[in-house]
């Protein structure tokens, strides 16, 4: 083992994966296949036989760039994210995928991964966007004109956070002279637009949908392994920079909530998830904010449990759309005859997203919900309390009864293949592993554990917040109050710029001509107050001259160019 | 012998224990009894108070059922609002 090592350092195991990307483009098909399954297993194993130490340091113009910094919290990341990429890729063996899509999960995994283990801001925001342009092929790959438009969108916010990431990045550089990587916190220049480009990747309220707009979009294997990475990655971001930053609690908490009720309602299954995974986001979020050792602990044992059930649920209506053709709760039902194992590790990923005892939710979800009570928090406690019977809803019961048990639809159609099989039969073995051994996951984390999550209190607690959640359920259904699922899309706040801005231009359009000398007259009198002002503000001391502008005028630019695109991409 | 074929056919096309009204019906009762034993359990354990109000009988029982009510209907009233035909944004460009 140490002899690989040797070897393959001092690169970083997602550098790596990026050869790699490239060296399946140049593989024949069948060795390709499965090079992309077994190299991210080699990487594991590689980064076992690591002690955490800083490798990989590299000196660019003045300043030393650290590609490959391996301590407690990134190995953590790196490794989830390898079994991440490892099931996914086997997961896309049953499913048809051409080279290129192959090649962009590789890139996307190795973008998340060298992000994961960047000492510095500069390499972490390089690997962002390589994992952020690589990401977007697994959505065009669909080759549908909604995939396309859709992928655009997706684009256009993953890069516009990567330039105010940029942007933040350097006037945090050019007032502290450091790119160091670690604790920001609001107070650090730059540290505002830093916050704000992790919490567009990571799908904060109101700059959530492109998640829930773009996913569900991408192919069948490329919607499982994009769950993974890009939010999850600006998770691991912001608790290892914005910890104990106390807005993130209240931002968190809504973001726990908000989606539930979307993921009630929605219509495709696989959009259910997306909410559900925002959701589940919420909570990671939360812990940041709360930043105790315990918050953050269950920050990232959630992130790490999360990855595997969100993908076995992916895989499991991935299977069912590639059988049946759609992903419709209101056109599936009684799967279960003829799909029994794919509907029994669904049920296993259901089982853990609740998190049901013994299942990988449990262990780690829980102690983000004690982490608040300790701290006092109790509007929060009960939001997140709230929040864990909302996931039973959508996660726990609804994709499970909608595809596989309501009221048959007539689909008579095989089994999921088997890589696919083996792939969610991998994710559900974790899922369970993890949640009857808690101590695997436990002793990985960054500090110690002082928490024991199988007591008869929390036992009985957990179990009476989800049967009598699953009480209501019954007899919401019973008596006929329950929604049924019926087609049709819900309105998010893609809205605004889908539909919204360009209701906004053509309406002050017709009214344009009519006002057009009134404008004209104005303009002028404008023209010349905003001549004015500029000098001023061009000054020495005016604020356009000052330094920071660099950065914020970057960010402006930016902003003003993202809102054009994506009127154009509507 | 007649109603054996049928039988057998429908077996066939993959008659499953799910199909059978009566096993719904037993699940649905196995839950009420879940329910009703986890909700005794109360007598039963010692309570870990994080605040006071999580003490009070039942309170996870009762909290997760209703919230729950709650959070259905108020998806209702979203849908209502917010539903529209699935083809809503490829009709303008």
């Amino acid at each position: 083992m140490t002899a690989v090592a040797e070897i393959l350092l001092p690169l970083n195991p997602g550098i790596w994966l990026i050869v790699g990307a490239l060296i399946a483009v140049l593989l024949p098909q069948t060795l390709s296949r499965w090079f992309a399954v077994i190299l991210p297993v080699f990487l594991i194993a590689f980064l076992f036989s690591l002690n955490l130490d800083n490798y990989g340091t590299i000196s660019f113009f003045d300043y030393s760039l650290e590609t490959f910094r391996l301590d407690a919290l990134s190995r953590v990341f790196g490794l989830i994210f390898l079994i991440a990429s490892a099931l996914g890729n086997l997961y896309a063996l049953g499913d048809d995928v051409d080279k290129l899509q192959r090649s962009a999960a590789l890139a996307y995994a190795g973008g998340a991964i060298a992000a994961v283990f960047a000492g510095d801001m500069i390499t972490l925001f390089i690997f962002f966007e390589v994992a952020a342009v690589a990401s977007v092929f697994l959505i065009w790959a669909r080759r549908t004109e909604r995939a396309f438009a859709a992928g655009m969108r997706y684009l256009i916010f993953q890069i516009g956070a990567g330039v105010i990431l940029l942007a933040g990045l350097l006037i945090h550089f050019s007032v502290t002279g450091s790119i160091n990587f670690d604790k920001l916190g609001l107070d650090a220049p730059g540290g505002i637009l830093i916050l704000i480009a992790f919490g567009i990747k990571s799908a904060f309220p109101l700059v959530h949908n492109w998640l829930q707009d773009a996913y569900p979009e991408a192919t069948i294997s490329g919607t499982v392994i994009l769950s993974g990475f890009t939010t999850k990655l600006a998770i691991y971001a912001l608790a290892r920079s914005y910890a104990g930053t106390e807005i993130l609690i209240w931002i968190g908490a809504v973001m726990a909530i908000l989606p539930i009720f979307y993921a009630i309602i929605e219509n495709d299954l696989r959009r259910v998830l997306t909410y559900s995974l925002n959701n589940q986001l919420g909570f990671m979020v939360v812990g940041i904010g709360i930043g105790t050792e315990m918050a953050l602990n269950g920050t990232i044992s959630h992130a790490f449990v999360h990855i595997l059930y969100k993908a076995l649920l992916l895989m499991s209506m991935g299977a069912v759309l590639l059988r049946t053709g759609t992903c419709n709760g209101s056109e599936l039902g009684g799967l279960v005859k003829t799909m029994p194992w794919t509907a029994a590790f669904c049920i296993v990923g259901a089982a853990s997203a609740s998190a049901f005892p013994l299942f990988s939710g449990f262990i780690s979800k829980s102690m983000i919900i004690t982490a608040a009570g300790e701290q006092g928090y109790w509007i929060i406690w009960l939001i997140l309390l709230f929040a864990s019977a909302g996931v039973l809803y959508h996660s726990g019961i609804r994709i499970p009864y909608f595809a596989f048990f309501s009221e048959d639809k007539g689909h008579r159609v095989k089994e999921a293949p088997w890589p696919m099989l083996v792939a969610m039969g991998a994710a559900a073995f974790l899922c369970i592993i993890i949640g009857v051994f808690p101590v695997s996951l436990y002793a990985m984390l960054p500090f110690s554990v002082d928490y024991v999550p199988y007591t008869a209190y929390h036992v009985i607690n957990q179990l009476q917040l989800l049967m009598f959640a699953a009480l209501a359920f019954t007899v919401l259904k019973l008596i006929k109050i329950y929604p049924s699922d019926t087609r049709g899309i819900n309105l998010d706040t893609d809205w605004v710029y889908r539909k919204g801005l360009m209701s906004l231009i053509i309406y002050s359009n017709r009214y344009l001509s009519t006002g057009y000398r009134v404008v004209c007259d104005g303009a002028v009198g404008i023209i010349s107050e905003v001549i004015n002002s500029a000098k001023q503000l061009g000054n020495n001391d005016g604020i356009l001259s000052r330094t920071p502008a660099l950065g914020s005028s970057i960010a402006w630019i930016s902003g003003l160019l993202l809102l054009v695109l994506l009127l154009r991409f509507a | 012998m007649k109603n054996n074929v049928q039988e057998d056919d429908k077996m066939k096309e993959g008659l499953h224990w799910f199909d059978n009204k009566r096993n719904i019906k037993r699940i649905i009762y196995a839950l009420y009894v879940i329910c009703a034993a986890l909700f005794l359990a109360e007598f039963f354990y010692h309570k870990h108070a994080v605040f006071s109000f999580d003490t009070w009988f039942g309170f996870y029982a009762i909290y997760g059922f209703i919230m729950c009510v709650g959070l259905v209907i108020g998806a209702k009233v979203i849908r209502h609002l917010l539903i529209r035909r699935e083809n809503y944004y490829d009709s303008s460009s």
